[in-house]
């Protein structure tokens, strides 16, 4: 039902001209991956993400568009939103790797049981097509928080960092990490060419840039893809507390980027 | 403009990890592990984030070389395997067939490694084979 819906809205987006393509995922066989659609005929293969669960299929899109962007800037791009994604367009707005006016964000809902094993405070976008808006979990990680703690329990934390083989692989995949010369990269502060990597500079450097820069959407696209299981989503959220600016917790993004866009109703309704 | 993603297997080693080569303009700008690829699920190592440099890379050899009065020098394949041959030839006469050894690869495929494995044994007569993933 949701997908039929993007199907309609995004065959219009194409035929009235309004986008170049449509950057979504497609289902080939059992495989979902990214895919450009340039005309109708192809949304038939559209997949929303969900293979076996609710969202075990993402891929950063938004990550993809603003390197679509880069090479092709006075083009206009359609591309397919969760809440998170729409939040890293946010993020990629700011920054000037994406211009507002040439992205059309084409939003769905996630259920309230991903947003519940995501902690996720708004699992939709404004920019809503399909489905129905679920509450949230606001202030959910505290659970985490206590439980795992950050301070409390460095040793544990280092110990975890151990497991890390430097694949860059949550850097890579995050759809927020846009610098072009990376400092988990610069020789100088973090040898390179060296495994394991220093311990806990590494994660910790990434932590800081991610959170001190309010940049992290806490989509977890990152602790997904880390092959070694560190939870970093869940490391994110608690420096943010740590560090303690209000504004680069997963509520104060929620609370500034209400503040900043348009209200739900709003986009719901147009 | 021209984007594509093309779902395709790591040659980097024996894994087999899946994964997704972007393309755009015909040309490899990235790759992005395979979500839904049952071996790595969603994962990749440092080695397969990074396959897509090598393809098109400018100091990849794409013609074989023969090392001529110490310098190695462009060759066609004919000349090439044409001077694999006889030398490994020379050598297996003069000192024998455990006097070569092959070394195959993990990153090619069964297929390819059966030959090779066959050569050294039926052709030239050596169990002498090794692979890179005990490198
Ligand atoms: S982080 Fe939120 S919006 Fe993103 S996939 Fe999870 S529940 Fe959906
Ligand atoms: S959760 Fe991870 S992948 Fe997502 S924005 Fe934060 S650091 Fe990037
Ligand atoms: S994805 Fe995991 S293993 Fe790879 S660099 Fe990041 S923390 Fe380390
Ligand atoms: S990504 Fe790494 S582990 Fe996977 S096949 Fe390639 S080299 Fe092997």
């Amino acid at each position: 039902m949701m997908k039929e819906q993007i199907q309609e809205h995004v065959k219009n987006l194409l035929a009235e001209g309004r986008i170049e393509g449509f950057l979504g995922l497609r289902q080939q066989g059992t495989d979902i991956g990214p895919h450009l659609f340039k005309s109708a005929d192809e949304l038939g293969d559209l997949s929303l993400g969900d293979r076996q669960d609710p969202g075990d299929s993402r891929y950063p899109l938004d990550k993809i568009l603003s390197r679509l962007a880069f090479n092709y800037p006075t083009d206009t791009f359609g591309v397919l939103v969760r809440g998170c994604d729409e939040r890293a367009l946010q993020q990629l707005f700011t920054v000037s790797m994406l211009h507002r006016d040439r992205v059309v964000p084409v939003g769905f809902a996630c259920p309230p049981e991903l947003a519940e094993a995501h902690q996720c405070w708004k699992p939709f976008p404004e920019a809503l097509v399909a489905g129905e808006p679920s509450p949230g979990v606001v202030g959910g990680e505290d659970a985490v928080g206590s439980q795992l703690g950050l301070l409390g329990k460095l040793q544990e934390w280092f110990d975890t960092f151990d497991r890390c083989v430097k694949c860059y692989g949550c850097r890579n995949i995050c759809p927020v990490c846009y610098c072009h010369d990376c400092t988990l990269e610069e020789a100088a502060l973090l040898p390179t060419g060296e495994i394991p990597p220093a311990n806990p500079n590494f994660l910790m450097t990434r932590a800081m840039h991610m959170v001190g820069r309010s940049l992290c959407i806490y989509c977890g696209l990152c602790e997904e893809v880390c092959p070694a299981d560190i939870p970093l989503k869940s490391l994110y959220r608690l420096v943010s507390k740590i560090v303690g600016q209000e504004a680069v917790t997963p509520e104060g993004l929620a609370a500034r980027q209400e503040t900043a866009g348009q209200s739900v109703d709003k986009a719901a309704a147009g | 403009m021209d984007y594509k993603t093309v779902l395709t297997t790591c040659a980097y080693c024996g894994c087999g990890c899946g994964l997704y080569l972007e393309v755009l303009d015909g040309r490899l700008i990235g790759t992005l592990p395979s979500k839904t690829n049952p071996i790595n699920e969603g994962k990749l190592c440092v080695k397969g984030w990074n396959i897509h440099e090598f393809v098109q890379h400018p100091s990849r050899l794409t013609k074989p070389l023969i090392r001529k009065n110490g310098t190695l020098t462009e060759a066609s394949w004919d000349e090439a395997l044409d001077y694999t041959a006889s030398r490994l030839k020379e050598i297996k006469e003069a000192h024998g067939s455990h006097s070569i050894a092959f070394l195959a690869s993990a990153k090619v495929t069964n297929e390819e490694n059966y030959v090779i494995m066959k050569f050294a044994r039926a052709a030239v007569g050596t169990n002498n084979v090794d692979h890179c993933a005990r490198l």
